[in-house]
């Protein structure tokens, strides 16, 4: 059983949940199982954040076990070593400074950019991706986003990692 | 229909939507708020009621009158319903009731992990758990056949994972639901004294009609779909695995090939599926989350069962865990990692309330909302949080016993939707029961019900859609209780005026309330448009409007 396992991470507000929305979205759109975790409450006000998105043919559990994440994409730069021991060895970490901020159309743009990043890697279609996002974002942002995300898509490209 | 990702609570609406739910009711509670608002959104009619009590007396009211209803509340919330809840059980239901507890392991946003399956044992209800939203879906017709066939409540248990997880659900997947919706009864009242009028001669027969459908109810869940055993497979076959809830899910993941034993009827449990079951593997292990109730039900009924150590009863459980209780290993936890806590938002009204509080070191009884985020540093000014509304008496403890020096310091501070849910009554108590000292209650009102999402209350004025009611007033409420001193006071306004307020009030013997308003910065925005909304519909309708709203000038709605 093939299971890709994403975590996202990041703080309160900065779209961590966002960007899980859009990521599970655009798996469904592919037409895969998936399914998305996250806690709510508390963890609003400011906090930490981590959202897990699992797809595939059959995903069972909701979470992603610890140390088995394929990729850890990461919002803030003061999660990166909190949540580091949640990727596998091997995995795959999108850190926040993979985006230069100065470039980036709209900074609250930085989830969709790091989407975009993450998109080399995963075997969805990008016109998947940017569905989702069109579908979760109001009119007005999409061209911003649209514009984020092929940002995060170049720069992930090149990095000599891509597959 | 098509596939729809959805989170537990949704499918649950989504569910009542196609079911034919007359009216969904409940109180704000991670993890159970979204249910009552995907339901409105969905179009079903939903409204917050002032408390969970309330509500499970309203949904059991709309049963009497043969409707279905559907009920939610967190976990402590049911602690608040449960007065209604056990007789409820005795008497009964005309329509069907569907009463989601919404379980908090871990306690991601809760003050305990209290385990609810204990309360379909001791109130004697049936209990159904599904695992994800897909069976958040369709399990709910279960209950509502099940309510409706033995005329009683259904308790509907989920837990956070189930609740906030979102999965595939594909509605078709149990036929077509229209049908189902047109199958509901039409409300209407029937006399029926002796099963609804709790006198002790009406109830101790009602006891006895109870505890007889619970054997029907056994039986019945011996072979029916709710529980059904997976066969194992390859080497992993030896090995049985008796789960429900999310739980089944990570057992699953962690035990490929594993046979297993998945209940979603957790009360009454099938006592003789689950015998056979341990008698054809060779080892069979307990997986559930909180307390060991299936496995304690199990083996009390003779069933040869391992439970897991005992370290697995705190927290959720995952696959990694699942691994290790299969593993026998009780060794220590890798210890989950540490991020950043929450904290009161940089703009909250209530950063001066907090630090005139530490300033002149206050014992503050506090309570239960975002607001409790006073207790962290910077200010850490926040003695006690227990129980919705338990700072009103737990404060008046304190003062009725402390020597004068340190009651005159003793401070309630609750937030407005928590003061309607079960603050007044703790003022009720005040005014009848002064300490010698007087005492000192802060009623942090922003508007909203800040810490579950925003949602309204009757001190807003606005219903669960954000249309206009009437607006409890809180200072209104104080004086006519009979306290001496109301105030109300915008602390972000006026720091400095909040300050000698809150001195004056401490020094002098008597009973005062203060009321703290600022609209919640998050929600500042959102209350300006729908206090607007409000206003055009009374111009442009007024013969609509079925009384006078009151217009509360108090409530600064000022840019943040």
């Amino acid at each position: 059983m093939s299971v890709t396992n994403v975590v996202l991470a990041g703080l309160g507000g900065q779209g961590v949940i966002k960007a899980s929305d859009i990521l599970a979205d655009a798996a469904l759109r592919a037409g895969l199982d998936v399914k998305k975790s996250e806690l709510h409450g508390m963890s609003q006000r400011g906090g930490s954040v981590t959202s897990d998105v699992r797809f595939g043919e059959r995903v069972l559990s909701p979470m992603v076990p610890r140390g088995e994440a394929d990729y850890l994409v990461v919002l803030a730069d003061s999660e990166v070593e909190v949540t580091r021991p949640l990727l596998r060895p091997g995995g795959v970490l999108l850190a926040p400074d993979l985006i230069a901020d100065a470039d980036l159309p709209n900074k609250r743009s930085l989830n969709v950019a790091l989407l975009g990043a993450l998109s080399r890697y995963l075997d969805l279609p990008p016109e998947a991706m940017l569905d989702a996002m069109r579908a979760a974002l109001p009119e007005r942002l999409h061209a911003v986003n649209e514009r984020a995300f092929e940002m995060g898509r170049k720069v992930a490209a090149a990095d000599g990692t891509i597959p | 229909m098509d596939r729809q990702l959805l989170s537990g609570d949704e499918a649950v609406a989504l569910a009542a939507l196609h079911a034919g739910v007359a009216l969904g009711t409940g109180y704000p509670g991670t993890p159970s708020t979204e249910i009552l608002e995907a339901f409105d959104a969905l179009g079903g009619r939903a409204q917050w009621a002032p408390n969970e009590k309330v509500a499970l007396e309203v949904g059991l009211g709309a049963a009497f009158g043969n409707a279905r209803v559907l009920v939610t509340m967190k976990h402590v919330g049911l602690n608040v319903a449960a007065d209604p809840l056990f007789t409820a059980a005795y008497t009964g239901v005309s329509g069907a009731l569907i009463v989601v507890t919404a379980d908090d392991p871990g306690m991601a946003s809760s003050q305990n992990e209290q385990d609810n399956r204990r309360y379909a044992i001791a109130a004697g209800l049936p209990m159904i758990e599904p695992s994800d939203s897909q069976e958040a879906y369709d399990l709910f017709f279960t209950a509502i056949e099940m309510s409706e066939r033995w005329k009683l409540p259904v308790l509907y248990r989920m837990t956070t994972r189930v609740c906030h997880s979102k999965s595939v659900v594909t509605p078709a997947a149990r036929g077509d639901a229209a049908p189902e919706a047109a199958r509901k009864p039409a409300p209407h009242f029937e006399h029926d004294i002796n099963a609804r009028v709790m006198i002790p001669a009406n109830a101790r027969p009602a006891h006895r009609r109870l505890r007889a459908k619970l054997v029907e109810i056994a039986a019945w869940g011996e072979e029916c779909a709710l529980n059904r055993v997976e066969p194992g497979s390859g080497s992993a076959a030896d090995l049985g695995i008796v789960t429900s809830g999310v739980s089944y899910l990570h057992a699953a993941e962690a035990a490929p090939g594993a046979a297993i034993l998945k209940i979603g009827l957790v009360n009454p449990l099938p006592l003789e599926k689950a015998r056979a079951f341990a008698a054809a593997h060779a080892r069979t292990v307990v997986i559930e989350e909180g307390d060991p109730v299936i496995a304690d039900s199990l083996r009390a009924a003779g069933v040869a069962v391992e439970s897991r150590p005992d370290i697995y009863r705190f927290g959720e459980l995952d696959v990694p865990r699942v691994r290790r209780i299969l593993a026998g290993d009780a060794s220590p936890e890798p210890a989950a990692p540490l991020g950043k806590p929450p904290e009161l938002c940089p703009a909250c009204p209530y950063h001066a309330v907090y630090a005139t509080l530490q300033k002149h070191d206050c014992i503050v009884a506090g309570d239960i909302g975002c607001y409790t985020l006073g207790v962290l540093p910077p200010y850490r000014a926040m003695d006690t949080c227990v129980a919705m509304g338990a700072s009103i008496g737990v404060g008046l403890g304190l003062r009725h016993v402390l020597p004068p020096e340190e009651a005159r310091r003793v401070v309630s501070i609750i937030g407005d939707s928590t003061f309607v849910h079960s603050g007044i009554s703790g003022l009720v108590e005040m005014a009848y029961n002064p300490p010698p000292t007087g005492h000192v209650v802060i009623v942090l009102d922003n508007g909203t019900t800040a810490m579950t999402g925003q949602q309204e209350h009757p001190g807003t004025g606005r219903r669960l859609d954000h249309g206009p009611t009437a607006r409890l007033s809180i200072e209104g409420v104080a004086s006519a209780i009979g306290i001496e001193s109301v105030t109300v006071i915008d602390p972000y306004a006026d720091p400095d005026g909040f300050e000698s307020l809150l001195l004056e009030r401490l020094a002098a013997p008597e009973l005062s309330v203060i009321v703290a308003r600022r609209p919640c910065v998050l929600a500042a925005a959102d209350i300006r448009k729908w206090e607007q909304q409000a206003a055009e519909f009374r111009a442009r309708a007024p013969e609509q409007v079925a009384y006078d709203l009151p217009v509360d000038q108090d409530l600064p709605m000022g840019d943040q």
